[in-house]
């Protein structure tokens, strides 16, 4: 089996321009509905109590937010989790009441109302942790770019690093825009997934960097446009396969792995798909754009081992 | 070209044999069952066993095995159904007076391994809460009033030591995190200041005097301050330790988190509420003389000023006492409390035992103060309780000390474990509580399991059918990363959380990109007209700077969650950066090792399974072609050629 038969180099470049001003589009949508909307951060952000209550038939919604509002909590919310049978209770925090009082007394009204109830879950986070958990994730965030940003200039030149991150940002903030727009919970492991994201996106466009700096070697008549062209061409075919490849990950714990890790592989899923594209149009085509030269990435008689010896240097396909 | 020295090859199977030994007893699992350990006096031996086993026979739960194994009994259970039950059986069965315990009679988890394996220290992962049930709290220690515990300390001190000097002051004590200190005249300041100097070397004055000449104020160096909050936090977690043995949990994790926090994680634990309550009571006891002079009980019926060096507490009955601000003892000088009954009236009582310091202390007291009373006052969330003021009636040695009256057996007992269990240094306030019932728990396991088996079934069939005997090979390879990630989580005894197991999914999808870039690189080299063994070692050799320099920017990525995350995130990350130094190892080296076993040895390779070639016409005409033996045929020209290679004429011997 071959999926790919591509008898010359495709003008992935030619239509740079469109995407790239599809791009800017979707990051300003995302932009803007991070700032109308904001995202809906979980209790471990936010401070709060979560229970996770389960029913031994159908849970009665209406009823629980009732007996909710009978306790004084009108601003709890009450969603069905998974299946039918169970229910998240989402409590802010009541001044002068901690989680401990919260839980009981939730739990002792939802038990009057329905001697079934089940209690399998209770979070509470305070306010000061959720703060922490916020910068935390801001910290770890700027690190990973940092770090990102330093070693590809270091392994390539800045030019590609900038254009990489740039790419991956944009991926990034157009998951955090999904989540905006749809208000899905933002919790702690979507957090680590968007932040895996960012590291595996940086990946996809290494993996075309390092061919756009051996085409470059290899084809010394080629533009520019040409090797990146060439570059992408040569490494299409790994793409979709390895993204397909996370993407069946991904999927199977969206379908298999229940509610827990929902938004988590929900995450992902975006993700992944957003940067099978953002390394080919937006990070390649950002270094074209930023103008890079075969001497950026080949320091004269600075050539690495690997293509001294390489028997096929300078062959021609 | 193409071949391993021996060596590489006894590196693979070693580490596959390790890895086997160490991921199997993730195989057997982990069975429920109760564990019967000692307390107060209760024995535990084999007699206790037998006993045990037919208590539970008496209820017709029928333990899968029952053990003995030195200090504790275990009885495994099939599920976790059974379990509790059996635990609440065995508890009231061996605990007859359930507010004096001999047992502790907890939930736990076995590992089913054969004895071998544990004898090898191979256990299975270590389960997060989310997977197995628990309790997760994180505490948050009140550093501040650690430090003003001290001032407080220091402050009375320093009044006794300056009342022996007849050094005379109308204030001195703890304003805020400062001491501060009014004297009458300049030869009592000047007292108090060598005092300081000589005594209290963590305590620095401050250039200015608060109030007038002839006072001053101080504060504890930075140095004392760093002393005093780590001292407090390990003394809070010691006390922790103690007051959870009383819960009976069997593998509670008390950990420190950053300066001022505390991680309590008790797996298996049911009644949150009761746990809650013994964890969040930030008792501290402390001994003081009561005021009985006029003055101090005019002051008590709000007739008079509260004379210096004086506070006012309330007692169990609705009174109020003046008692002196000096402390004699503190919960630190308790060895041991517990409840019982005054020989004599029969009524209930704590009795109590001073370390020898205590006892020093306390037979002076009682010897200076035979006919007053002294106070036992409880500090329980910053409010201070008088549990009881006694006559004393005479001078006390020996550093025992009975204390009755006016109480309740529950009383008694109640009061016993709270001073048995230690004080806290620092009052601590629970700021995040997770609780995960055993079902749940469950349920996570097989939902995380599901999706990984999946997942990974998935990537298996399609790179087989995709790149045919090479995809084989890196289905092998990603067994094997997934058998070393298992292991070394197992060995690590690192805590598995559902976001770990999602990690583990991510890993072994993003492994696989590490085969699709060799696969493919195999494949343009083979398209591009090298012989078979060229391709392979070109195709390994150029893909792995993409996968280094891809690999490496992940890591950069998980590392730093690795740094700030906590809890979820953590969990994930330690999964996701180990998974990708495995995958490094598994995908490269031992996929290389497997293909080089397979066609390193043939010398004359004519073509090699990684699934078709496909060649656009005018490159297969003038390059020279080159198949794979399964897709012969789909070569335009059918040509299946030993393909010529005319750049290495001269083929490397070099051993890779």
């Amino acid at each position: 089996m071959e999926f790919f038969r591509i008898k010359r180099d495709i003008p992935f470049m030619r239509s740079a321009l469109t995407f790239n001003i599809i791009s800017v589009l979707l990051f300003a949508a995302a932009v803007f509905f991070l700032f109308t909307r904001g995202l809906n951060l979980s209790i471990e952000f936010t401070g709060g109590t979560v229970m996770e209550v389960g029913y031994s038939q159908g849970a009665n919604i209406d009823g629980i937010r009732s007996t909710l509002n009978k306790l004084g909590y009108a601003d709890a919310q009450v969603q069905a989790y998974g299946n039918a049978n169970d229910v998240v209770i989402r409590l802010p925090l009541h001044k002068g009441e901690t989680s401990a009082e919260q839980s009981t007394k939730v739990m002792a009204g939802l038990l009057a109302a329905d001697p079934q109830a089940q209690q399998r879950r209770t979070e509470f986070v305070g306010p000061q942790v959720g703060s922490e958990l916020a910068t935390d994730g801001l910290k770890a965030l700027a690190l990973v770019i940092f770090g990102i940003v330093a070693y590809l200039a270091v392994r390539f030149e800045w030019k590609f690093s900038v254009a990489a991150i740039l790419a991956n940002l944009h991926d990034v903030i157009i998951v955090l825009g999904f989540f905006a727009l749809f208000q899905w919970e933002f919790s702690l492991p979507v957090l680590a997934a968007v932040l895996a994201v960012l590291g595996y996106s940086v990946n996809e466009s290494v993996v075309i960097f390092d061919r756009v700096r051996e085409n470059f070697r290899r084809y010394r008549k080629y533009s520019t446009v040409q090797v990146i062209d060439s570059a992408i061409t040569n490494t299409i075919s790994r793409t979709v396969i390895t993204h397909g490849s996370t993407l069946a990950m991904a999927f199977s714990m969206f379908f298999f792995g229940g509610p827990a890790l929902h938004y988590f592989a929900l995450a992902l899923i975006i993700g992944i798909s957003m940067s099978i594209y953002s390394s080919v149009f937006v990070a390649a085509a950002l270094a074209m754009w930023f103008g890079v030269k075969r001497e950026d990435l080949i320091k004269p008689g600075g050539n690495k081992p690997s293509n001294s010896n390489d028997p096929n240097a300078g062959a021609v396909v | 070209m193409n071949r391993y020295p021996w060596w590489k090859y006894l590196i693979m199977v070693v580490v596959l044999v390790v890895g086997a030994v160490y991921a199997l007893p993730n195989l057997y699992g982990e069975s429920p069952s109760v564990q019967i350990s000692s307390t107060n006096g209760g024995k535990v031996d084999n007699a206790l066993l037998v006993k045990g086993e037919q208590i539970l026979d008496a209820a017709g739960l029928k333990p899968d095995s029952a053990d003995f194994n030195g200090a504790t009994a275990n009885y495994r259970f099939s599920n976790t159904n059974v379990q509790l039950k059996a635990r609440d059986v065995l508890a009231k069965a061996l605990n007859p007076d359930a507010d004096n315990p001999q047992f502790v009679v907890a939930v736990n988890l076995l590992s089913r391994s054969p004895a071998w394996l544990t004898a090898l220290n191979a256990n299975p992962m270590y389960l997060g809460l989310d997977l197995r049930g628990g309790v997760h709290f994180l505490l948050q220690v009140d550093m501040q009033a650690a430090v003003q515990k001290k001032l407080d300390s220091i402050a009375g001190e320093l009044r006794s030591s300056l009342r022996d000097k007849d050094a005379r002051y109308t204030k001195l004590e703890r304003v805020g995190d400062t001491v501060q200190g009014v004297f009458v005249d300049a030869r009592a300041l000047g007292a108090a200041k060598e005092l300081i100097a000589r005594q209290h070397p963590d305590l620095q004055l401050s250039a200015q005097a608060p109030a007038g000449p002839n006072s001053f104020s101080a504060s504890l160096t930075p140095a004392a301050v760093t002393q005093e909050e780590d001292y407090a936090l390990k003394q809070n977690i010691q006390t922790l330790h103690n007051r959870i043995n009383e819960l009976g949990v069997a593998e509670p994790i008390i950990q420190q988190q950053g300066r001022d926090r505390v991680v309590v994680e008790l797996p298996g634990i049911q009644d949150v509420a009761r746990a809650k309550d013994i964890l969040g009571r930030t008792a501290s006891l402390e001994v003081r003389m009561v005021d009985d002079s006029a003055a101090g009980q005019a002051a008590v019926l709000g007739q008079g000023p509260l004379p210096a060096g004086d506070q006012i507490f309330p007692d169990r009955d609705g009174g109020k006492l003046a008692v002196k601000r000096d402390v004699l003892l503190t919960g630190d000088n308790l060895t041991d409390a517990q409840p019982g009954f005054d020989q004599q009236t029969n009524e209930p009582a704590v009795f109590l035992t001073l370390d020898s310091k205590g006892a020093r202390i306390f037979q002076q007291v009682t010897r200076d103060n035979v006919g007053k009373r002294t106070a036992m006052i409880l500090f329980d969330r910053g409010r201070g309780e008088i549990i009881t003021a006694p006559v004393i009636r005479s001078e006390i040695a020996g550093g025992r000390v009975q204390i009755s009256g006016h109480m309740t057996v529950q009383e008694a007992n109640d009061t016993a474990l709270l001073l048995r269990a230690g004080a806290l240094a620092a009052p601590m306030t629970i700021i995040e509580e997770r609780t995960v019932g055993p079902s749940l728990g469950q349920q996570n396991i097989s939902q995380g399991f599901h999706s990984v088996t999946w997942g990974f079934v998935a990537i298996v069939i399609f790179m087989s059918i995709y790149y045919m005997f090479f995809g084989v090979v890196s289905s092998i390879a990603l067994a094997v990363n997934l058998l070393l990630l298992v292991a070394v989580l197992s060995m690590l005894q690192a805590t598995l959380t559902l976001p770990g197991i999602a990690a583990m999914a991510l890993a072994l999808g993003m492994a696989i990109d590490s085969n699709v870039l060799i696969n493919e690189r195999v494949r343009e080299e083979l398209r591009n007209g090298a012989s078979p063994q060229n391709a392979i070692f070109h195709g390994y050799e150029r893909a792995w700077a993409t996968i280094f320099d891809s690999n490496v920017t992940t890591l950069i990525a998980g590392v730093a969650l690795l740094i700030f995350g906590s809890g979820a995130v953590r969990g994930f990350a330690v999964v996701h950066v180990l998974g990708i130094l495995t995958s490094m190892f598994s995908a490269v080296f031992f996929s290389r090792g497997l293909i080089n076993l397979w066609y390193g040895r043939k010398r004359r390779l004519h073509s090699i399974s990684i699934g078709q070639i496909w060649k656009p016409e005018a490159a297969a005409a003038t390059a020279g072609a080159l198949s794979s033996e399964a897709a012969a045929g789909a070569v335009k020209s059918g040509k299946s050629l030993d393909a010529p290679t005319p750049r290495t004429t001269k083929p490397r011997r070099k051993v890779h």
